[in-house]
């Protein structure tokens, strides 16, 4: 039998003002990051409500990552703001609940920042990898054909 | 006591300074309790209770009752004020409308027929008033568990749930005119209780959408009818917003020295 | 009639769950829930179940069939597996009686082929009621708790657990055991008339049916007491997803990303989305809503049952209702002569 290796399923929620150019910028410059990201662009880090993280989830993500603007330069002033409290208060309640926490990051990653936007994917998908396939909040119904 | 809060408000009712009070009705079998709107002081003289079965947070009714019109009294145990207080701040009532008539508790219990005994409300072993325990023990005791340890504790406990919605419904601070859960387009919306996931999504959002908000008042686990301890989800918030941010932590204020969700959950959340 | 020692009866239950799954209610963490046999389980022979027996037939949620597209074809999956032999055992009275209920609306046609496969692989087990709970009231809707329908019977006396088959499929089912069981004197069950004094004795046992009936709809349709009596109703299903006797359904897609499962789950009309329509809701207040429900039980129901009543009296609506507004209340107010 072959072992097929794990390719997780990675959703990066990025804002479109930073780290959405911060991805672009690894791609002019020619920078790898694994295929395994799947990358959803919002206005803002601001606009990820909590259920789109879990909906990701439910879809079949194993890992997902929240990419905005450093605290500061946020296009819309305070978006970047709201979203790590949000985010905090969200990991830490998914963390009570058994669910991994290394599953669920924000990152601060800036339009210039090509080379971090690399490196901070190829990092994350190492560690998801490491955790295997999501099973504690996965619908299964998803995942049968 | 309960004599006293009849002729208290008789009082208001006879003086017209209110024209109707929010209090507790008697049932068939003396611990079926519910919550009433009384009109005349023949009402209360007859129907109105205050005893140990009278854990129902009556600020729930606020909302609907001020539109209404009018001026009513409204009975609030020290658990129940601070919802109160939050509708008040959340501009969901008009605080003109209420008299407020605070009422001592020394505890609510839920009568359990089987066993032929009262049992008290899983919340109030926690009681801040009552300090029979430290506010977060409860909390504190699941954080101890492995991470392994607390999801097979939680699946133990999300998994009776049966979707009744009587958490949500019951909560003082869930005042939304009508819920993302209730709404076929979300895509959200479950009634059909098929798999685990959706307990998990269903009480991670209702947690969340009041985390900042919640008074823990443990309505959520007093109505449970599968004796879920869901109020543990929400002082967890609690005691995490209060650790990160200080006192009346919210989710809509921020500060730009806030700490990184790393910071605060470790794991591999690096800024 | 049959009869075994209670001492023997674990080999019995091992004999049943051999041949085929058998649940019975097991009381564990102050809960008693309906739960497969397996033995050393601390079995609950008096008070009721947390929720209803109604599951077995009517789940909370089932999938009906599933559809997936490939291109432009629309496949349709019959997802029905084949249903298996399984026994319901220790069913109080008053749950037995709802399964009629059930019955009532489901095999009466169209038939509902889903819940009358898994109707025709049940056998009920019923136990008469030794040991009612405050709570009870299956007297006021004419249910007999001494001596409970179902395809066999069982009382408890002593330390002896007696059998009756009450229909064709049960004395087939009874007959499996007779190894196990010995024969018994038909009228050996001593103490018939004693449950039924108990029963008779509850503080609920005199709620007034006779007032309700589906002649009745003029009458309570437009009292002003639901206005009183569903003020603190909090809109949750609850009441309806405890009962044994609710019935109502809701059927929905779920769109899994390569195809579509289609639930039939339970529905509540407490709940603000119960029946929509197009133009939206029909009750639109919960008062309404609140009305709906009992107004189903006690008179629209009744009206096309012959005058049944769609309540059996178990009384999980008075344990579980968080503000404790239950059926008792709302005939207690109703029925009141002014």
């Amino acid at each position: 039998m072959s072992v097929t290796e794990f390719r997780p399923k990675i959703v990066a929620f990025c804002c479109n003002w930073c780290s959405y150019a911060g991805a672009d910028l690894a791609g002019t410059n020619r920078l790898g990051y694994p295929a395994e990201v799947r990358i959803i662009r919002v206005p803002c880090s601001c606009r990820v409500n909590p259920l789109f993280i879990l909906r990701a989830f439910q879809r079949g993500a194993d890992g997902v990552i929240l990419c905005g603007c450093h605290p500061g330069d946020c296009h819309y002033s305070t978006g970047n703001y709201y979203a790590r409290r949000r985010m905090t208060a969200l990991f830490s309640l998914l963390d009570y609940l058994g669910i991994e926490k290394e599953r669920a990051r924000v990152e601060w990653i800036s339009a210039a920042e090509g080379a971090k936007f690399a490196a901070t994917m190829d990092d994350f998908v190492k560690t998801v990898t490491a955790l295997g396939e999501n099973r504690r909040l996965e619908d299964l119904r998803c995942k049968t054909k | 006591m309960q004599n006293e809060m009849i002729a208290n408000v008789s009082a208001l009712l006879a003086d017209g300074k209110v024209d109707r009070v929010l209090g507790w009705k008697r049932g068939e079998l003396g611990w079926d309790v519910s919550p009433a709107v009384f009109h005349t002081p023949r009402e209360l003289q007859q129907e109105f209770v205050y005893d140990r079965y009278c854990g129902a947070n009556l600020s729930k009714y606020l909302v609907a009752e001020c539109r209404k019109g009018g001026r009513l009294a409204i009975f609030l145990k020290p658990c129940d004020r601070p919802a109160f207080e939050l509708l008040v701040k959340e501009h969901r009532i008009s605080r003109e409308m209420c008299h407020v008539l605070e009422v001592p508790c020394s505890g609510s219990y839920s009568y359990d027929p089987e066993a032929e005994e009262d049992r008290l409300d899983i919340r109030c072993a926690a009681c801040e008033h009552a300090d029979a325990h430290p506010l977060h023990k409860q909390v504190e005791d699941i954080e101890a568990m492995t991470p392994a340890e607390r999801f097979a504790f939680w699946q133990g406990e999300l998994s009776r749930c049966i979707r009744c919605n009587a958490c949500r419904n019951a909560c003082p601070a869930c005042t939304c005119e009508s819920c993302v859960f209730d709404n076929p387009a979300s895509g959200v919306a479950q009634k059909a209780a098929t798999n685990s996931f959706e307990e998990n999504l269903f009480h991670i959002i209702r947690a969340f959408h009041v985390a900042g908000r919640c008074v823990d008042c443990g309505e959520c686990s007093r109505v449970c009818p599968q004796h879920i301890p869901l109020h543990l989800l929400n002082r967890k918030l609690i005691k995490e917003l209060r650790n990160a941010y200080g006192e009346d932590a919210s989710l809509t204020a921020f500060c730009e020295t806030d700490p990184e969700p790393s910071d605060v959950i470790g794991g591999g959340n690096r800024a | 009639m049959r009869k075994l020692s209670l001492v023997s009866l674990p080999l019995l239950f091992a004999a049943i769950d051999e041949r085929m799954p058998l649940y019975l209610p097991v009381r564990s963490d102050g809960r008693v829930e309906f739960t497969r046999w397996m033995g050393g389980q601390d079995i609950a022979f008096t008070g009721n179940t947390d929720r209803s027996a109604k599951d077995f037939f009517f789940p909370q949620s089932e999938e009906l069939m599933r559809l997936r597209r490939e291109g432009k074809r629309v496949e349709v999956l019959d997802t029905r597996r084949e249903a298996e032999d399984f026994v319901l055992f220790g069913v109080r009275p008053c749950d037995v009686k709802s399964f009629d209920i059930l019955d009532s609306v489901f095999l009466a046609g169209p038939v509902d082929s889903y819940y009358a496969t898994r109707r025709e692989h049940g056998v009920v087990v019923s136990l008469a009621c030794h040991l009612p709970s405050s709570t009870c009231f299956c007297s006021a809707f004419g249910i007999d708790a001494a001596d409970p329908a179902g395809d066999v019977a069982a009382w408890l006396a002593g330390d002896t657990l007696y059998l009756r088959a009450n229909t064709e499929k049960g004395e087939r089912w009874l007959a499996a055991y007779d190894t196990l069981t010995e024969p018994s004197d038909e009228n050996a069950i001593a103490d018939l008339q004693q449950i039924r004094d108990k029963v008779s004795a509850l503080p609920l046992a005199k709620l007034n049916t006779a007032v309700f009936g589906g002649d009745k709809l003029a009458t309570f349709f437009d009292l002003p007491d639901w206005e009183s009596l569903s003020v603190a109703c909090l809109g949750c299903g609850t009441c309806t997803f405890v009962c044994p006797t609710c019935q109502c359904y809701d059927i929905v897609d779920f769109y899994t990303g390569h195809g579509i499962q289609r639930l039939r789950c339970w529905d509540s009309c407490m709940y603000s989305d119960f029946t929509k329509m197009a133009h939206g809701n029909p009750r639109t207040t919960q008062r309404e809503r609140f009305r709906q429900r009992f107004m189903h039980k006690l008179v629209y129901y009744p009206a096309e049952h012959e005058g049944v009543f769609g309540c059996v009296g178990c009384g999980r609506c008075l344990r579980k209702c968080p503000q404790a507004l239950h059926i008792a209340k709302v005939m207690r107010t109703l029925g009141k002569e002014d």
